[in-house]
């Protein structure tokens, strides 16, 4: 697991080497995404954590299975509702952790360079300003997705094979469960609500990368400035629109990428194809304009680490 | 075409003046040591140098600007902050996998060979090296580098005296050679200078005194005067005197050997004499000037 032992770098997903004159092809951004996994652990550990965490506690729920498979309700949405729940639950921490591990890591991505003066060892080196930022801000825009892809998709068939076999041994039998749970609509599902996510948030992440690249102390401070700007508008104008702003970018991909409807008594399972809305998520004007808010936070980024010194 | 070429090079942060139009010219195969006091613009001189930092006047650094360039001439030109810039969670082996990723110039097997003269292990972390191995770490990294420019900021600061001799022995035996140039600011003067082929005397973002070994090696004189010739010595012209167990040694620019020879013992001064003579000088005149 650990990448520091691996000796080898030879791997067909390498991005295209970039054009120099140079006698050796280098590949700058290859390197600069693999650096950033050696000094930042907490990226693959955290969400390992939480995984290990999840099927230990879907583990200790699996004796109450059996029983809860008996007493389905009758109603076929509301069973199909109990049945599925669990598989559509258990990947929920993995995501939300990658999204938080993602948060820290783009805070200090451009910070900790500074403080630490490194970005003097990392300037001295033909890696442009733009192959650094763009290559950290790869880390929670795309491979921290797909971390979180690759751990929900093990989380979900692992739940799957447990399901099976506890419900074989007690007697009850899987057949039910195999007909309720979508196999292939939940990982595709899945992969669908990471990307619109990745790139609704991508304003967020840029943000923050441009604050660890301006701040010179306590980032954490003036990236959170943010979320004090709706109090003072209640307090000098009445008004809340910034704070619905903020409100919407939270919650925006959901709405626009998805169709749920929380039917009472239903809890609004999110297991069909046809609940995705892609057309309308893509459509969304809050997409581009985040896009491109995000366009402009990386770039100011990339001016300011040229210019930057140490701290 | 020389490997480096300043006119009129400024910097200012806010009100200071940083670089005060700095004319410099530095030929392939030199070896130049700036020397100033702290603050002088030594660091800002080689930050521009670098393409770290915009200025304003004339600067070619190998042919090229190195702010707009800066990301082509960084292939090119090698460079030591100090000791204290190698990321400390790396490990020995990430760090040659990763030079050797990005730079098109760097020569694996060269730094492997540096490092097999070296207790360094692979499996290191840079935290758990000493200062002297991080610093034999980084000269290793660097001096795989086929660069045209090596550029060193105060390299050797907070090292030993063993590890100092240690690096710029090998910087001369494994590295140097009459295609490449070495531009370093240290405030260990006497140390560098026998490296040196040329040296600079920064101080309030100018260059006040610039010569190469050769001109100062014939130029300057040190003598050691008898209180009965002092006089005499004083007529001279010295630009320096200073007191030494009762005895005055006096700075001689141009003067002549055997008429020194006569009043006392003459011998070539340090750079850091004449560096403190220079300084002693540029402080004077600072003091005299109206504010």
């Amino acid at each position: 697991m650990n990448p520091s032992t691996t000796e080898s770098p030879a791997s067909p997903l390498d991005p295209q080497p970039q054009a120099t004159a140079s006698p050796v092809a280098t590949r700058p951004f290859y390197w600069s995404v693999r650096r950033e996994l050696w000094e930042n652990r907490s990226l693959y550990i955290a969400p390992l954590i939480v995984t290990a965490l999840v099927l230990f506690a879907t583990l200790l729920g699996m004796f109450r299975l059996p029983g809860k498979m008996r007493a389905l309700p009758a109603d076929p949405a509301a069973a199909h509702a109990v049945v599925v729940r669990p598989f559509s639950l258990a990947p929920a921490p993995v995501m939300l952790a990658t999204f938080l591990v993602g948060l820290f890591y783009s805070l200090d991505a451009l910070y900790g360079e500074r403080r630490d003066r490194s970005i003097l060892f990392w300037k001295s080196l033909p890696v442009s300003d733009r192959t650094t930022v763009l290559s950290k801000a790869a880390i929670p825009l795309g491979l921290l997705p797909l971390i979180a892809f690759a751990l929900s998709v093990a989380t979900f068939f692992v739940l799957l094979a447990l399901s099976t076999a506890v419900l074989w041994v007690s007697g009850v039998g899987p057949a039910l469960l195999w007909t309720e749970v979508r196999f292939v609509q939940e990982p595709l599902i899945m992969l669908y609500g990471l990307t619109v996510h990745s790139l609704w948030f991508a304003p967020i992440y840029a943000w923050l990368l441009w604050v660890s690249a301006w701040a010179r102390r306590t980032p954490v401070l003036w990236a959170a400035l943010p979320l004090a700007i709706p109090l003072v508008e209640k307090l000098a104008f009445q008004t809340s629109y910034f704070g619905a702003l903020l409100k919407y970018r939270v919650t925006g991909a959901m709405a626009e990428a998805f169709a749920v409807s929380p039917q009472r008594g239903g809890s609004g399972t999110l297991d069909g194809l046809s609940q995705l809305t892609p057309v309308r998520f893509l459509t969304a004007p809050g997409l581009w304009l985040g896009l491109a808010l995000a366009a402009l936070f990386l770039a100011a980024a990339v001016r300011l680490r040229r210019n930057r010194e140490p701290i | 075409m020389a490997c480096i070429e300043a006119r009129g090079l400024r910097k200012t942060y806010g009100s200071t003046v940083a670089l005060d139009g700095v004319d410099l010219r530095v030929e392939e195969g030199r070896i130049l040591g700036i020397v100033g006091p702290n603050g002088a613009g030594k660091s800002t001189a080689l930050n521009a140098i670098l393409g770290l930092t915009p200025y304003q006047g004339e600067l070619k650094v190998l042919g090229r600007d190195p702010w707009t360039e800066r990301d082509r001439l960084a292939a090119e030109v090698s460079f030591i902050a100090d000791v204290a810039v190698l990321p400390r969670w790396i490990r020995v082996s990430q760090a040659l996998d990763y030079v050797a990723g990005v730079h098109p110039r760097f020569d694996r097997a060269k730094a492997e060979g540096f490092l097999a003269k070296t207790d360094i292990k692979r499996s290191s972390k840079v935290r758990e090296l000493s200062k002297g191995m991080v610093t034999q770490l980084h000269l290793a990294l660097v001096m795989a580098i086929d660069a045209k420019l090596m550029v060193l900021d105060e390299p050797t600061l907070g090292l030993d005296i063993l590890v100092r001799k240690q690096f710029y022995d090998s910087l001369l035996n494994d590295y140097f050679d009459q295609s490449r140039t070495i531009v370093v600011t240290t405030h260990q003067i006497d140390e560098i200078q026998d490296v040196l082929t040329d040296f600079v005397f920064v101080h309030r973002g100018r260059i006040v005194l610039e010569s190469s070994m050769e001109a100062f090696e014939s130029r300057y004189l040190e003598s050691m005067v008898n209180p009965e010739n002092l006089a005499a010595a004083r007529a001279l012209g010295p630009i320096h005197e200073r007191q030494v167990f009762g005895r005055s040694i006096l700075l001689f620019d141009g003067a002549d050997r055997r008429q020194l020879a006569a009043l006392g013992d003459v011998r070539s001064p340090s750079i850091a004499e004449l560096f403190v003579a220079v300084m002693g000088r540029e402080a004077g005149e600072t003091q005299g000037a109206p504010a």
